[in-house]
């Protein structure tokens, strides 16, 4: 026993060092595996305020080309018919879908801090729990989908992007509804690659990409990007296809994040049928 | 260590996260270029530092900077590896040169070659194991790889830049 101790205290600085690594390795696993470790992020109060702060300052350097996508989408709009836009107050809107009584609602949010040149890039937004946001709600903007709520603190978000490794988003082509998938492969922060499209679907350049639906994330129909490049590669029955994003992840500066009151209905169901 | 030197260390330590997390992460040089430039507060801790300190001031370096960027465990897992490692480094290369007592690991102190040796090596694992635990995989291999170089050539470049900037060497 005596034998071990001495053992241990000359070599203190090694088992040190392991008791760290093993820290920061179960930390490293279990936050990206499990996302529990809530507490500790960017939509922490501390670094989440000292990133409120920055963005204070860094906002008026983008304010022309804020209020030109606002107006944009102001106009855009207002061209469609307002029926469908019920408004609750100045942040919140909600949308009927009376054909298939699912609703949807909108969140407005600011982007406090974003990245798109990492290999697993995360956005942090100016709301929280105290605005009603959850765990796993879809973040879309004007232009295109951005991402899905990680964790929440009081009042800011922690949002996955769609530059993400593990980002994996159903989607159709618009013009002839056949479904894939969308996934990045860390290139290129505008572009990403469309899996699991046949080969006898007529598609050519310049087809738009909009969510599937089929997850109880995104509604149906929001714009992700256009077919920028396809082609065959030999022996597949699918087609390798480069898409662009529509939004330009680098000039995010507002974003929608999106509840839907029939998720968990949906989510359950679906569990209950894989399950048997 | 006086107090003076554990003054300008925590200074340091602070200075070089809020660098990191609120300029250097939000710089764009294409997809490949990422500098870490907080590297340099575990490189410049001086040469006779007891090693705790080292060790867990770096965990501590670490896990700020994965606070911040969404990455908990990532950078803490890698600045630990170096903190632990950069003795032997200091050894290995100061085995030639006279020891100086109490010194910083700066080019003040040891000339440009020796901090560049350093520097460089230190650097060079740091980033390797940032970048492959990231993507937890091999697949993407030598896109990763060149990810390693680029991000930390640009990292070499702006320590250098920076130790010029505070410390005029001795001629």
């Amino acid at each position: 026993m005596r034998n071990l101790l001495i053992f241990l205290w000359k070599r203190n600085l090694f088992f040190l060092f392991l008791l760290l690594e093993v820290i920061s390795f179960t930390l490293f696993i279990e936050n990206s595996y499990y996302q529990k470790a809530a507490f500790i992020n960017s939509s922490s109060s501390i670094s989440g305020s000292i990133y409120q702060i920055q963005n204070n300052i860094a906002e008026y350097f983008s304010l022309k080309v804020v209020n030109t996508t606002l107006a944009n989408e102001n106009a855009h709009l207002r061209s469609l018919s307002t029926d469908n836009y019920l408004k609750i107050n100045n942040t919140v809107f909600t949308k009927n879908d009376t054909t298939y009584k699912l609703q949807y609602q909108y969140v407005s949010a600011k982007v406090i801090n974003n990245s798109t040149n990492k290999r697993n890039n995360y956005l942090t937004l100016n709301i929280g729990k105290n605005q009603g946001i959850t765990k796993d709600m879809g973040v879309i903007s004007s232009r295109g989908i951005v991402g899905i709520v990680k964790d929440v603190s009081d009042n800011f978000s922690s949002v996955i992007s769609v530059l993400h490794k593990d980002s994996k988003i159903s989607a159709k082509i618009k013009k002839y509804g056949d479904v894939g998938s969308v996934l990045w492969n860390g290139y290129n922060y505008r572009r990403a690659s469309l899996i699991d499209i046949p080969t006898h679907v007529p598609i050519t350049r310049g087809d738009t990409i909009i969510t599937s639906g089929f997850s109880s994330v995104f509604p149906e129909g929001i714009v992700i990007g256009k077919i920028i490049d396809h082609r065959i590669e030999s022996g597949n029955t699918f087609y390798t296809i480069t898409i662009e994003f529509s939004e330009d992840f680098n000039k995010l500066s507002y974003v929608y994040i999106i509840k839907n009151f029939f998720k968990n209905e949906q989510n359950d169901l679906e569990k209950k049928t894989q399950n048997e | 260590m006086n107090n003076n030197l554990i003054i300008i260390n925590v200074l340091r330590f602070f200075a070089l996260i809020l660098l990191q997390v609120l300029v250097l992460n939000n710089i764009q040089f294409s997809g490949y270029i990422n500098p870490y430039v907080y590297v340099l507060f575990i490189l410049m801790l001086p040469v006779q530092t007891p090693g705790w300190i080292v060790l867990i001031s770096s965990f501590l370096l670490g896990i700020s900077i994965d606070m911040f960027s969404d990455s908990l465990g990532l950078h803490a897992t890698a600045s630990v590896l170096i903190a632990f490692i950069r003795p032997n480094i200091i050894n290995i290369l100061s085995a030639k040169e006279a020891f100086v007592a109490g010194a910083y690991p700066v080019i003040k102190y040891y000339s440009l070659k020796w901090f560049l040796t350093y520097a460089l090596i230190l650097v060079l694992i740091h980033h390797s194991i940032l970048f492959y635990l990231e993507i937890f995989a091999f697949r993407e291999f030598f896109h990763t790889f060149l990810q390693v170089i680029a991000s930390s050539t640009a990292t070499l470049i702006l320590i250098i830049i920076g130790q010029y900037m505070f410390y005029k060497p001795i001629k």
